[in-house]
């Protein structure tokens, strides 16, 4: 039998059937839906007649569009409150699951699909959202659709897909402290460039990979997209098993063993072929920031913006000048405005605690307004119930209830034209974070060392 | 879905790299529940001062340039996933998007929404440019079925790929949802396969 990856094995075993020109038939074991990218989907049912094809298989969350303060409260601005209002007609009409508001499950799409033990390895799992890429954590091909597809998913629990290429990406070796995964990813993506990996998906392996916990391989997971990939994946291994026994919806009993044995075959074989190889040591790696408006515009903080894109041109001009940065400029010290903790790239547990543990008796600077922001219910109590909600209150930081929030400021949480923000979203496109916002990108770490020096600080100084 | 043959149209030139889906529609325009109109939001924060003004200095403000195609830079669609961005361009009046690499999702998007994504050489979308910028009349001439695209009525002109599935369905305004329908009950022999 031919080598295989590991993206092979679970591509193959969902080949419903290959069609002719290139496309396979490919079943989806899960549905993730939000109100934001289905009302649509659900409207072209109607307009066909035809049901939802395996309900049980589709979960809906209301997390793109929600206020992060006094969700018990109905929402005040009127277009967002009928869009989750559809979402939740919509759920009741067609016989799908919803976690919407004021339910004790409710956060992120990304967050809670995990936590719950939705995602489970060798699964393909989709959702009308680029950053499904997250679930590849878990060994499982998850990628992000357009609003067609998720009706087609809805449909017939399938899409119409054509396979992408192979990428691994190694990463060996030890961290340094004060580098976190996402700087690992951050790291990547400024190699490879904001398209450098369109057509593949990419698996990430090494020792450096393998010695981070589950929240550290969603964040790499979740910032494949920004190189372009349909999504990345990570193989399981006894770090994800142990994270998936005993949540909710995870296998139980001898239906554990049966799926242990199973996600235990989950890995790319040792002579597996890939279409592009990259290997990155670990210790090269410093903590990042971005200066521009994409993602692979990154830098280690302590160094100097370049004079020119790799690509050159007018682009890379346009995003300075958009930032208010000038080349060749150090990032260090640069005045901060705001900071967001929070999105499906860093709102879990873990990165709360290590943003809680470094502010911990220490408070904010005065030019500084910071938001954390936890990626779901089940985040926000564990915070609560280790203390860390006070922790942020005694710094000064606000403490907010779960969404996606600030991440692309649908909502209230928007920061103002000019400002800067230090975000450990995963864009820091024109705008994401509210019109004329500025982004620079960071993880957790990052950003909560720069909202007590309110100013871009070296973590490791 | 509309059906895509052919088609001649003067050609709107955004050189930019990298423009990402939430350029094409800002997040806070994502409330609507329909897919009508939002063609008038498109590039919002690109067209418009924050008061509603017209910035004169954006493309689709320029009355030289106008017309059912848009030739962009290189990862034109990056970013969000959100489909309203392949019916911001449609709604707006663009038949075709021109650039030497789209972004995946955003290719999908557009194909199922009869919006052409068409990717030339990166020498091929040069000219397109230099050639605009000399004269705002100059068309792109798309021939779907012989997959030929051509500058002017007889300049430069080069082959496209488009994959065979995507070519018929936007041939013949198919959609996926009408193929996969169709083949329900081997989806469900797979999931009784499936089964252990
Ligand atoms: S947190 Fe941001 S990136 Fe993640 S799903 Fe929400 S909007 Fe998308």
């Amino acid at each position: 039998m031919a080598a295989k990856t590991l993206f092979d094995k679970i591509w193959e075993a969902h080949v419903v059937k290959p069609v002719e020109g290139g496309q396979d038939v490919l079943y989806i074991d899960r549905h993730l839906i939000h109100e934001v990218t289905s009302p649509q989907a659900f409207d072209g049912l109607r307009q066909r007649g035809i049901p939802v094809f395996r309900p049980a298989q589709t979960i809906a969350t209301a997390d793109h569009n929600v206020p992060t303060l006094h969700q018990h409260l109905p929402i005040v601005e009127p277009l967002s409150r009928f869009q989750v209002d559809k979402l939740t007609e919509n759920c009741r009409e067609f016989g799908i699951e919803l976690y919407g508001l004021g339910h004790a499950w409710q956060g992120i799409v990304h967050v809670i699909g995990p936590e719950l033990g939705i995602t489970q390895p060798g699964m393909t799992i989709v959702c009308g959202d680029s950053h499904t890429s997250t679930h590849g954590a878990f060994g499982t091909i998850a990628f992000g659709i357009g609003t067609s597809q998720v009706e087609q998913v809805l449909a017939t629990q399938c899409l119409l897909q054509k396979k992408p290429k192979r990428m691994r990406i190694t990463v060996d070796g030890t961290l340094a402290s004060g580098v976190t995964a996402k700087d690992i990813i951050l790291h990547i993506i400024a190699q490879l460039s904001a398209a450098g990996a369109t057509g593949y998906f990419v698996e990430y392996a090494g020792s450096a990979i393998r010695a981070l916990s589950m929240e550290g391989r969603m964040t790499i997971c979740n910032m494949s997209i920004e190189m372009g990939a349909r999504g990345g994946l990570i193989a399981p291994d006894e770090v994800t098993f142990e994270y998936v026994r005993n949540r909710e919806f995870a296998p139980k009993g001898s239906d554990w063993e049966k799926a242990l044995q199973y996600w235990q075959t989950l890995h790319s074989d040792p002579d597996a072929v890939f279409d592009q190889e990259y290997y990155i040591q670990a210790e090269d790696i410093a903590p990042m920031v971005t200066y521009g408006t994409n993602p692979g515009m990154g830098i280690p903080v302590d160094g100097a913006i370049p004079q020119v894109s790799a690509e050159g041109g007018a682009s890379f001009e346009k995003s300075l000048e958009y930032m208010g940065f000038a080349p060749g400029e150090k990032m260090l010290g640069k005045t901060v405005d705001y900071v967001f903790i929070g999105s499906c790239t860093n709102s879990r547990i873990e990165d709360l605690r290590l943003a809680a543990a470094y502010v911990k008796g220490k408070y904010k600077a005065p030019n500084v307004r910071a938001m954390v922001v936890p990626g779901s219910k089940q985040v926000e109590q564990q915070a609560k119930a280790e203390g860390l909600d006070r922790i942020f209150a005694e710094a000064g930081f606000e403490f907010r209830e779960p969404g996606c929030s600030a991440c692309l400021a649908m909502n209230e949480d928007k920061v103002p034209a000019g400002k800067y923000c230090v975000s450990t979203s995963n864009r820091n496109f024109e705008g994401r974070q509210g019109p004329g916002a500025r982004t620079i990108l960071a993880g957790p770490l990052m950003a909560a060392a720069a909202a007590i020096a309110g100013k871009i600080v070296d973590v490791r100084a | 879905m509309q059906k895509f043959t052919q088609l001649t149209s003067t050609i709107v030139p955004l050189p930019n790299e990298d423009v990402d889906t939430d350029q094409i529609i800002p997040a806070r325009f994502l409330k609507a529940t329909t897919r009508d109109g939002f063609g008038e939001n498109l590039f919002r924060d690109w067209r418009f001062h924050p008061d509603g003004s017209p910035k004169q200095d954006f493309v689709l403000n320029n009355p030289t340039h106008g017309g059912a195609v848009l030739a962009a830079g290189r990862n034109f669609g990056c970013g969000s996933s959100r489909e309203h961005a392949a019916w911001a361009l449609y709604d707006y009046g663009f038949r075709v998007v021109v650039s030497s690499f789209f972004a995946d999702i955003f290719r999908g998007n557009a194909l199922n929404n009869g919006l052409l994504p068409l990717q030339v050489s990166p020498a091929f979308l040069h000219q397109i440019f230099t050639a605009v910028a000399q004269d705002p009349t100059t068309v792109l001439s798309v021939d779907l079925e012989q997959q030929i695209v051509r500058i002017g009525a007889d300049g430069p002109q080069e082959q496209f790929d488009i994959d065979p599935f995507r070519k018929v369905c936007m041939l013949n305004g198919y959609d996926d949802i009408d193929y996969l329908l169709s083949m329900k009950e081997e989806i469900e022999d797979f999931e009784q396969a499936a089964q252990p």
